[in-house]
């Protein structure tokens, strides 16, 4: 084993120092240092998608990330996104169109989607469901989560339009 | 998209105004899920909680012959390591066998191998430690001297004198069988115009619960309790079996379910790793945590659908079915699971073939075998896919037989709609299906003529679609004929409590448990229609053995149909409760009110006398003001379970419309359909989006899914990389529409919809296929489709 090592970083706007293994990788990172418990762990191998989190700027699957690499990032989970508002129109969309059943995709699912929304203001079902394609759900069906991403789109190009 | 007959009582508190029932409200614990604020087990953490890591048999079949721990105990964080001998000092070994399945037999089952491992993946010592990382590396120092056996893994061959059998106590590797003999089957083929014979071949699949299986048992030395933190389907039965188990009594263990994620019949049953997990709890006398990793979920969740089922059909020219037969082969892994048993699919298959249709000849015989593979048990739609794909591909050969069109094959043999109360072939009573209303349906959903046009205009043009029709039958709302009668201690009624507050708000305390279906919105919605309270001001309270009324859970499609009548009927007489109190206070009576809104207001105008909240205050905090004599009882509490019918059987059709790559054997789902009968539906939405949820399972069973063994009994794709699952990508638009026959056995009328996405999706992509392949001669009876398996039958590989 290796020694610990010291990073500095943000964590949804606030900054974060300590020392972590060098093999810890960034969700367990934000669960277990952090207790940030909305950064779920379904598959630990990059495949399901439901440890998306963003670091500077990007989306990435924290499972396949070490804490270490982000040293001096802001990164910004599903609790950032949420307190911010940045995803309210979306959440909403969500939930008028019960989006989500066990819930334990939906984190991913979201910053997904609205990585999606800041890159493509109309993507169409197609788009949608590709961009998608990387988080897994077993319980819905995909077709609400689909329906939920349009018509965000389609409210957010109406009020910026 | 709802029709059909309403048999319903106007009076009945469904039609109450302001009524929630039938319409969509957003479920009242979504915010707390999409921002990431839910309490799944995985999230749990407790003071001094130590984390569990099994070390698990790379073979398939072998002698444990030594096991050193000693350089693991070493390691840093370690707290203990513990083998199944040094385990079985806390906890008993079980057997799973239901005394109603005549004949089933299995093995006693550790929570640790103790001798011998049989199958790959069954832990052979436990390493507890500060962290999971501090046990994992522990795991690693762990020296287990093995003796390989030979393992028994092909089904087929498995009861062949020249096989080993698994446990020599029980003479052979047959673990069930059943023969089922009705009407005059012989007689039925011989005089057939035709008969058709196929052989059905599912592959293995199994859960993938996007949360894997996680526990946190807490054992409180001080007041002798132990409390189970666990992702269960059913909380009462988790605590009867680990207090029969490790000796305590049952108001000694709580088991608490917060936030799920993903059940589907995974989680209903009781694993060996999370009876290790309570028996180390008490061991250690501390918290011990056990979250399966992916690897883990893949080797030890419960595998599905491990079956080859010949099957055999008697067709006249004019389309009558004259008879079924199935012979139907499965294999369960190396042990019957505990406590729901391996051998209900099987026997489910033989009560579900043919069971949409007239015919009453029918013969059937189910052999269930052990295997040394992972154990195989009950997931979403027991049996369901299986009797359907069978029943539904013969349909579609012997109306390719005679030149019928699948639809009108269908229309001729369905039983029709007004021909209820009735009994199947298999000796299954149904109190009312509509097949004919849903089949009408269906095809007017999918504009069958226009797309039966555009496949022949496409074909011209070498593009092959297909369409593929599958009606089926659906269990649902189970009495206790189906675990209790065989001496399982699993609940099959449901409680619920209602009180109303001292601030007129309601809280309800149910024994249904949520995993993502809605069951807190259902009560919800059913309790505050019921009361005429605003669902804003109704709070469920579910998963937890300490606060909720005894019962079942939510598995089989239970929730609504026996949950929610329960929550229906406490409602009422707290309503009457109410009404009791206010006609006191309005010196009126209870018939001359009504509550509305919130308030209790005349009947006759609608006028209102009192808020619930006054109420509610002077009942609590001026009792002294109420006349002499007046007790209010503001809480009540009702169970229900149904006894008439031992299961509401409903039904339903599906329809698949898809395009087949005949150069790669890719098969493209284009639209997928759905019409079914859960009988009143609560919530419209929730209902729509569970089925389209099922039908996705039964897709990826249809086109991706498959537990790959080698014939040593190595699960060769273990991990989600290799084992394929449905993405949005893959999967279609899926368009549902319902027709609605309540049952009348309960007030409510509702019967489940949690199978009906997942048994008939697998057959209706399979006849499409065939229907697609129809100009190349192939016929394709084995799932999943691969294009392996699509391009070996057109000849190309
Ligand atoms: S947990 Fe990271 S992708 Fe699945
Ligand atoms: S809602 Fe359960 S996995 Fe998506």
């Amino acid at each position: 084993m290796t020694a610990p090592i010291t990073i500095s970083l943000e964590v949804n706007g606030e900054r974060v120092d300590t020392s972590v293994l060098p093999r810890l990788n960034l969700a367990d990172f934000l669960r277990e240092y952090l207790k940030l418990t909305g950064t779920h762990v379904g598959c630990e191998h990059g495949v399901c998608g439901a440890c998306t989190v963003r670091v500077d700027g990007e989306i990435v699957r924290a499972c396949l990330m070490l804490a270490v690499q982000a040293d001096n990032a802001s990164v910004e989970t599903i609790e950032g996104l949420s307190d911010s508002g940045e995803i309210a129109d979306l959440q909403a969309a969500f939930r008028d169109r019960n989006a989500l059943q066990c819930g334990f995709c939906t984190p991913g699912m979201l910053m997904a989607a609205q990585d999606l929304l800041k890159q493509t203001s109309a993507p169409d079902r197609e788009q949608i469901r590709e961009h998608l394609s990387g988080n897994y759900c077993r319980c819905t069906g995909y077709q609400a989560i689909v329906d939920a991403v349009e018509s965000t789109a389609r409210a957010r190009a109406g009020r910026t339009a | 998209m709802t029709s059909g007959p309403e048999k319903r009582d106007p009076l009945s508190v469904l039609d109450r105004p302001n009524s929630y029932i039938g319409k969509i409200v957003p479920r009242p614990n979504l915010d707390r899920l999409m921002q990431g604020r839910g309490l799944y087990v995985s999230d749990i953490e407790l003071p001094r909680m130590a984390h569990v890591v099994f070390l698990r048999s790379p073979y398939a079949h072998a002698k444990i012959i030594r096991i050193d721990a000693s350089a693991a105990k070493c390691m840093p964080g370690v707290v203990a390591v513990v083998t199944g001998q040094e385990l079985a000092a806390v906890i008993t070994p079980w057997v799973g066998v239901l005394s109603h399945l005549k004949g089933l037999k299995s093995a006693p089952q550790s929570a640790i191998a103790i001798d011998r491992v049989c199958w790959q993946g069954e832990a052979v010592a436990a390493v507890v430690a500060s962290s999971r990382s501090a046990a994992e590396d522990a795991a690693e120092h762990i020296l287990v001297e093995y003796g390989e056996l030979e393992a028994v893994t092909d089904m087929s061959t498995a009861l062949d004198p020249a096989t080993p059998v698994i446990h020599a106590s029980l003479g052979d590797n047959l673990a069930f069988e059943r023969n089922h003999d009705a009407g005059a089957v012989d007689q039925a083929f011989a005089g057939s115009d035709e008969v058709v014979e196929a052989e059905f071949i599912f592959g293995r699949h199994t859960g993938v619960t996007l949360e894997p299986r996680s526990v946190v048992a807490d054992w409180n030395a001080a007041e002798a309790r132990l409390t189970i933190y666990q992702g269960t389907q059913a909380p009462h039965m988790v605590q009867n079996i680990a207090a029969l188990h490790l000796g305590l009594r049952e108001a000694q263990v709580r088991v608490v379910c917060k936030d799920v994620g993903g059940s589907f019949g995974i989680k209903v049953h009781i694993y060996a790793d999370e009876m290790a997990t309570y028996a180390l709890s008490k061991l250690l006398r501390r918290p011990v945590k056990f979250v399966a990793d992916r690897v883990e979920s893949f080797n030890t969740d419960i595998h599905a659908r491990d079956h080859r089922c010949k099957g055999k059909i008697g067709v006249q020219r004019d389309g009558t079915i004259t008879a079924f037969e199935i012979d139907d082969l499965t294999g369960i892994g190396p042990y019957s699971m505990y406590p729901r048993t391996s051998a209900i699919e099987a026997n489910q298959v033989v009560n579900l073939v043919g069971g949409p249709y007239v015919t009453q000849n029918y013969r059937a015989r189910a052999r269930v075998v052990f295997q040394n593979k992972n154990v195989m048990c009950q997931y979403r739609a027991v049996g369901h896919p299986i009797a359907c794909s069978v029943t539904e591909g013969l349909v579609d050969l012997a109306a390719m037989k005679i030149g019928m069109d699948p639809v009108e094959i269908r229309r001729r043999n369905l039983i029709a709609d007004d021909a209820y109360p009735c009994a199947s072939p298999s000796g299954l009573r149904f109190e009312q299906l509509s097949h004919h209303a849903a089949l009408t349906k269906l095809i007017s959903m999918m504009d069958y003529d226009a797309l039966r046009a555009e496949q022949a205009a496409l074909r011209t043009r070498n593009i092959h679609r297909g369409i593929g029709i599958a009606s089926f039958i659906e269990v649902t709302n189970p009495s206790a004929a189906f675990y209790g009668v065989g001496g399982a201690k699993i609940s099959s009624q449901d409680g619920v409590a209602v009180r109303l507050d001292a601030q007129g708000s309601v809280i309800c305390q149910t024994s249904i448990t949520e995993q993502g279906q809605g069951s807190e919105s259902l009560t919800a919605q059913i309790v505050g229609s019921t009361l005429g309270i605003s669902m804003d001001r109704v709070r469920v309270i579910l998963g937890d053995t300490d606060n909720t009324p005894y019962g079942g859970g939510t598995w089989a499609s239970r929730g609504a149909g026996i949950g929610g009548e329960a929550a229906l009927q406490a409602a009422k007489v707290l309503r009457r409760n109410i009404l009791d109190v206010a006609a006191a206070i309005l010196q009126s009576t209870a018939g001359e009110l009504d509550i509305v809104n919130n308030n209790v207001v005349n009947a006759s105008d609608g006028a209102t006398r009192i808020e619930l909240n006054e109420l509610a205050r002077i009942v609590y905090f001026r009792p002294d003001t109420l006349p002499p004599g007046i007790q209010p009882e503001l809480m009540a509490t009702r169970h229900f379970v149904p006894r008439e019918y031992p299961f509401a059987f409903t039904n339903g059709v599906q329809a698949s419309w898809l395009e087949v790559d005949t150069d790669t054997g890719f098969v493209k789902l284009l639209k997928h359909w759905v019409v079914e009968d859960c009988g009143t539906i609560i919530n419209p939405q929730l209902v729509d989006e569970q089925i389209r949820g099922g039908v996705v399972q039964g897709l990826g069973a249809a086109l991706f899914e498959k537990c790959v063994y080698d014939e040593r009994g190595q699960l060769t794709n273990a991990n989600m990389a290799d084992y394929l699952v449905p993405m949005s990508g893959e999967m279609p638009d899926i368009d549902v529409g319902h027709v609605v026959s309540p049952t009348l056995e309960t007030e409510l009328g509702a019967k489940g919809a949690g199978e009906a996405g997942t048994a008939g999706a697998a057959a209706a992509v399979t006849n499409a296929v065939n229907d697609a392949l129809r100009p190349f001669g192939a016929v394709i009876t084995e799932i999943p489709l691969t294009p392996q398996v699509i391009l070996t039958a057109l000849g190309r590989i």
